[in-house]
C-alpha cells in the first residue's frame, strides 16, 4: 500500500527540503510540494522539514494559512527540527508563538558545551512504530541551538549537557529534534517507517 | 555523548576528484559520487567537497556532482572553493549542500559571513581558514594558501565567530599534505577561544593523528584527504582505532 502513497513537504522557506525530498526518493516514496492549504487534500502524509528560524517560519505558515490546515490535520505528519519544535506553544527563537498543537515550550540550550550541538549524538528510543527495526539506542544527527525539554510527549531522549526530547509523538504529529535526512541508514529506516507505519 | 566527526574532504577540479600536497602536485584520485558513495558506506560522519575549479565551465560540473552527491549520500556535506556571494551560496544549498563554506571571500568581505548566516542561519555557514606556522605565530593565508594575509588566525577565527559563522575549518598548511600529523597546538588555541565547533585538517598520516587531535587538540572534527583516498586506511579502521583509546565516535 505504500507504493501509492503521496507525502507532502511543506513549504515554508526552510533551506532544505531537496534533502528531505531525495532521502525519500532513495526510498521509493513520492513528494510533492505542499504550499497552501488545499494542497493537503492531494497527499496520504505530510513532513515539515526544519533548517530555518521560528519566527520566519511561523510568518510564512500563517501568511498561507498553512498554520491552521497544520493544526486541524488528520494526516500524519512528521516535524523534523524545527519543524518539530514549532508544534509546540512557543519557542525562545524570536520569542515565536508557535502552533500549539503540543503542550510544550522550545528553550535555547544554556549549557557549558559549544552552541550549537552539531553532530552525531545517540538517542535511546521507546517502543514506537517510527523506531521500529531500530536499535534502542543508536546514532543520529543533529544541529540544533534550541531544544524541547523531556516533556510527556517525548518517545526518545538525548543528552547533551541536558537531557532533551529527540522525539516527541502526540495523536498524528510526530517531530524528531535530529534530521533523519541526514543520518544516514538509520535516518532512512526512520522515514520508511513513518510512511509504513506511523497513522 | 556528541560524537567526534571524522570527515573526509574531496577536491574537485574537472568533475574529478585530486589529491596534492601542500595544495600542488595534482594527482587523479577518482569518480567523486562514486568516491563519496564509498566514504558514505565506510562510516563517513559528514563529507566536504571543494571545487578547485579555473573556469566557469567546470563549475557546472561542480554544480552537476553536488546535485548527483545529494542524491546518493544522507549525511550532511558542505561545499565550498570560490564562494564569493550569497547567491552562489543559495545555488549550492537548494542543489542539495548543506552547508557552505568560504575562505578568501570571507577575508576579503567579513561581511559575507554575516550574510550569509543571517540568511541561511549560522549552522550552513563553514569558514575555512588556511594558517601557516610563522615566526610570530599562526598567520591566516588567501587565495588557496598562495597569499599571506598578516592576520593571526586567533584573531580572524574569533572575529569569525562574532559574524556568525557555525563552524570553522582550521588547515594547517604547513603539515597540509605530510602526513606527519595534525597541528594540535593550534587547533587547542583556537578550539578554547571558540564556543563553536573546529574542525582539525592537514597532516593526517595514521589513525594516531586523530587520536591526538581529538584528545590533545580539542577538536570536534578531523577531516582528511589523502589518507583515505589511496586507501592507506579506511574510516572504519580508524574509527575502531579510536574507539579503542576510550574516543567517542559513531560506530
Amino acid at each position: 500500500m505504500t507504493k501509492n502513497v503521496t507525502i507532502g513537504v511543506v513549504q515554508y522557506g526552510a533551506g532544505n527540503q531537496a534533502s528531505v525530498i531525495n532521502a525519500m526518493e532513495s526510498i521509493g516514496m513520492k513528494c510533492v510540494s505542499v504550499n497552501i492549504p488545499s494542497d493537503l487534500a492531494l497527499v496520504d502524509k505530510l513532513i515539515i522539514p526544519g533548517v530555518g528560524h521560528a519566527g520566519d517560519a511561523m510568518i510564512r505558515l500563517q501568511s498561507t494559512g498553512l498554520d491552521e490546515a497544520i493544526k486541524q490535520t488528520k494526516l500524519p505528519l512528521l516535524g523534523i527540527c524545527l519543524g518539530m519544535q514549532l508544534l509546540g506553544v512557543r519557542s525562545d527563537e524570536g520569542n515565536t508563538n508557535c502552533l500549539s498543537i503540543c503542550n510544550f515550550e522550545t528553550v535555547r540550550f544554556n549549557i557549558l558545551l559549544k552552541v550549537p550541538q552539531m553532530g552525531w549524538n545517540k538517542v535511546k528510543m521507546n517502543n514506537n512504530p517510527l523506531f521500529s527495526g531500530l536499535n534502542k539506542d543508536d546514532w543520529f544527527y543533529f544541529v540544533h541551538s534550541y531544544y524541547v525539554p523531556h516533556v510527556k510527549y517525548s518517545i526518545a531522549q538525548c543528552n547533551y549537557g541536558v537531557e532533551f526530547a529527540a522525539a516527541i509523538q502526540y495523536q498524528n504529529f510526530w517531530g524528531v529534534q535530529f534530521h533523519p535526512e541526514k543520518s544516514g541508514v538509520n535516518g532512512l529506516k526512520l522515514l520508511k517507517n513513518f510512511v509504513e507505519l506511523c497513522y | 555523548m556528541l560524537a567526534k566527526r571524522i570527515i573526509p574532504c574531496l577536491d574537485i577540479k574537472n568533475g574529478r576528484t585530486v589529491k596534492g600536497l601542500n595544495f600542488n602536485n595534482l594527482t587523479d584520485a577518482g569518480d567523486p559520487v562514486k568516491l563519496a558513495a564509498k566514504y558514505y558506506a565506510d562510516g563517513a560522519d559528514e563529507l566536504v567537497l571543494l571545487d578547485i575549479s579555473a573556469t566557469l565551465e567546470d563549475r557546472e560540473t561542480f554544480i552537476d556532482v553536488v546535485r548527483n552527491v545529494a542524491k546518493t549520500i544522507f549525511i550532511p556535506f558542505t561545499v565550498g572553493g570560490g564562494v564569493k556571494s550569497v547567491e552562489q551560496a543559495e545555488k549550492l544549498l537548494k542543489t542539495g549542500a548543506d552547508k557552505i563554506s568560504i575562505n578568501t571571500a570571507a577575508i576579503q568581505n567579513p561581511q559575507l559571513i554575516r550574510q550569509l548566516s543571517e540568511k541561511f542561519g549560522s549552522q550552513c555557514v563553514v569558514v575555512a581558514i588556511d594558517a601557516k606556522a610563522t615566526q610570530d605565530g599562526w598567520e591566516v593565508l588567501s587565495h588557496a594558501g598562495t597569499m599571506t594575509t598578516g592576520i593571526s588566525v586567533i584573531t580572524w577565527a574569533k572575529k569569525c565567530e562574532l559574524l556568525g559563522a557555525g563552524e570553522i575549518l582550521l588547515t594547517s598548511y604547513t603539515s597540509d599534505g605530510t602526513k606527519s600529523g595534525f597541528a594540535t597546538d593550534l587547533t587547542l588555541r583556537v578550539s578554547q577561544t571558540l564556543n563553536i565547533p573546529v574542525i582539525a585538517s592537514g597532516g593526517a598520516g595514521i589513525p594516531q593523528h586523530f587520536a591526538d587531535i581529538f584528545t590533545k587538540g580539542n577538536a570536534d572534527a578531523a577531516l582528511a584527504a589523502g589518507i583515505f583516498h589511496f586507501e592507506n586506511y579506511t574510516i572504519t579502521a580508524v574509527k575502531n582505532f579510536l574507539l579503542e583509546q576510550g574516543i567517542n565516535v559513531r560506530n
